[in-house]
């Protein structure tokens, strides 16, 4: 079950349309429950989906449509790096690699600590601060080196 | 000239406050609008006038798009606003967002107040979160100044405006698949026509238009339209934000006159890299063709000049690539992307992007065949026009300008099994 204070960010958004269009709010509704629960079980996809007042199969749609859901566990952190061309440019392979030594795993594989998810994102439209990575899908780090990769790394506990 | 709308005096502190843009003259258009009673007509008049051009991708003139709306209808009508930047190479909207957010608050007013709107959605990348915290409490504090609401300045204009948080999806950034994804569903583009000014949010007459477009509402209502126009060329009136990126010493966003010289452009944001050559440029985002160096430094930054010269303006991402790059490496990379933000709904974009990623994969990778490049000819020219939405076009169109512009890094690549520049991608 979704916290009250999970609810009632949802009908803070829910408010923003017009009466009869709860649909709309889907996307916050989904991003609201990730951010409380770190994925999106089908549990917490119909609690959704009955909140909304629409089908179940509606909520599931969206959440595999877009690429920022965790429609399965993921790490404490989620590292997602932007590898597309203006960041390929500025060394963003590079960084990745070193991503991958860092933490032994691949792209879309978690450690096995649970700790870090990584994965490999397309265009973060922040391409002026390249090459760059998001933890978390909130936190956006910038001008990335392997230096200051190390060092993030060593700050997330 | 080096004229500024959007981006001037924004060196200071704390610009994106509602105070900061009251001491830049903040507000004053609306406020103009609204005590004048300027009419609707009146409006788009002079944003004809200004020969404003969308500054999304397409270019569309603004004015023109306006006056398809029944504005004089009192019926249910929105306004959306793409923030959904997502196109590689383009990071100016994110800029607009998070520094100067009241701007983009002032256009929507009076574009919903010209285009009888009573309700504007922004909806904005899911990949910039600082950037929708900002623009939510922007409009908490226009809310509370009585720039947002009932009965706007004490006038009868009333309207609401709404923050809408995306979450990954490119394709979004296309006008109908935003729509659908306002109304809760997967962002997948919508046939048209209907257009969305006749059929758009939830089967309304809809407006949509980039941030960047709406930004420069407030100068051209405030100022009249010839006076934008005059700070750019006839046809491309006013200034643009070009997104700098890539192997220059300063990427960042640069804001000149339309018709600016590329040379000039590319000064501002440093120059090349040290003991590096300028290769090659995509001057309109990840989606244009590819221009070699001696094309672009003979063309000004305009959307009639790049078009001239091959390309086009798109969204204004300028992708600096020197000579160390191998540009059958580059286009992979952006081959993959559009393979992995296609729909999926026609099957020309489906497979076809598919197609192109694999073989310029096997090419990069020393397993081409003798055939590949007509083959990628023949699948671009397959996918191109065989679409719902422009993002077929936007996979063929790379490839085709790579092969013209480097056919012989390409068959390089194909005769030897290995790369002409020692690429550091
Ligand atoms: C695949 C695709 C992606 C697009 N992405 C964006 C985008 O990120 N931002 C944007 O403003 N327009 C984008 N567009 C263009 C929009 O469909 C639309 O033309 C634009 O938002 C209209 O605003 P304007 O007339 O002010 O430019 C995209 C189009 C396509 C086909
Ligand atoms: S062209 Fe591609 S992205 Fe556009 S609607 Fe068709 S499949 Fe989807
Ligand atoms: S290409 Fe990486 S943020 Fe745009």
């Amino acid at each position: 079950m979704l916290s009250q204070n999970a609810l009632s960010k949802i009908d803070h958004e829910i408010s923003k349309y017009p009466s009869g269009r709860k649909q709309s709010a889907v996307m916050a509704a989904l991003r609201i429950a990730q951010e409380e629960r770190g994925w999106l079980s089908t549990e917490i996809m119909d609690e959704i989906a009955t909140y909304l007042e629409i089908p179940s199969i509606a909520v599931y749609e969206v959440a595999s449509f877009y690429n920022m859901y965790n429609t399965a566990p993921v790490g404490k952190y989620k590292i997602s790096i932007c590898t597309n061309l203006p960041c390929a440019l500025t060394g963003a392979n590079k960084v990745a690699q070193h991503l991958k030594k860092k933490l032994g795993v691949g792209f879309k594989e978690t450690t096995t600590d649970g700790k870090f998810t990584l994965q490999e994102g397309e265009c973060f439209g922040a391409c002026g601060d390249a090459p760059v990575f998001l933890v978390n899908d909130k936190r956006m780090c910038s001008f990335m080196t392997i230096e200051l990769v190390d060092k993030i790394l060593g700050e997330l506990e | 000239m080096t004229a500024q709308i959007i981006m001037a005096n924004l060196d200071g502190d704390k610009t994106w406050s509602l105070d900061s843009y009251h001491k830049r003259g903040g507000y004053e258009a609306l406020k103009k609008v609204l005590r004048e009673k300027i009419s609707a007509q009146q409006i788009i008049a002079e944003v004809k006038k200004s020969d404003l051009r969308g500054r999304g991708g397409a270019g569309f003139p603004t004015g023109l798009k306006w006056s398809f709306m029944p504005y004089q209808f009192p019926i249910d009508k929105y306004l959306v606003c793409n923030s959904d930047e997502g196109e590689p190479g383009t990071f100016k909207d994110r800029d607009i967002l998070r520094y100067n957010p009241h701007i983009l608050i002032e256009g929507m007013a009076i574009a919903s107040y010209t285009l009888g709107v009573k309700t504007a959605y922004n909806y904005i990348h899911g990949e910039v979160w600082d950037c929708y915290q900002r623009m939510e409490e922007a409009i908490a504090e226009a809310r509370t100044a009585g720039y947002i609401g009932k009965n706007v300045l004490g006038s009868d204009f009333s309207f609401e405006l709404h923050n809408h948080f995306g979450h990954g999806a490119y394709i979004v950034g296309e006008e109908t698949a935003m729509l659908e994804s306002l109304e809760g569903k997967k962002g997948q583009p919508r046939f048209k026509p209907p257009f969305p000014a006749s059929f758009g949010l939830y089967g309304k007459p809809t407006t949509v238009n980039n941030t960047e477009t709406l930004s420069n509402i407030p100068y051209i209502a405030l100022h009249g339209g010839e006076k934008f126009l005059a700070l750019g060329k006839p046809n491309n009136g006013g200034t643009k934000i070009f997104s700098v990126s890539g192997h220059v010493c300063k990427p960042g966003n640069y804001e000149v006159s339309l018709g600016t010289p590329f040379s000039a452009l590319l000064e501002m944001a440093g120059g090349m890299r040290a003991g590096r050559k300028l290769k090659a440029c995509i001057p309109g985002g990840s989606s244009m063709p590819v221009l070699p160096a001696d094309v672009m430094m003979n063309t000004n930054m305009d959307y009639d000049s790049i078009a001239k010269a091959g390309s086009a303006l798109g969204s204004g991402a300028v992708i600096i690539m020197d000579d160390s790059v191998c540009m059958v490496r580059a286009l992979e990379r952006l081959s993959y992307f559009y393979f992995e933000e296609s729909c999926g709904q026609c099957t020309p974009c489906r497979e076809g992007t598919g197609w192109l990623y694999r073989v310029v994969h096997r090419i990069e990778h020393g397993e081409g065949r003798a055939e590949d490049l007509d083959l990628l000819l023949s699948v671009a020219d397959n996918i191109q026009g065989h679409t719902i939405c422009a993002l077929g076009e936007a996979a063929a169109l790379p490839v085709k300008s790579f092969v013209k512009h480097f056919r012989d890094e390409f068959q390089h690549h194909i005769d030897h099994k290995s790369c002409m520049v020692p690429s550091s991608l």
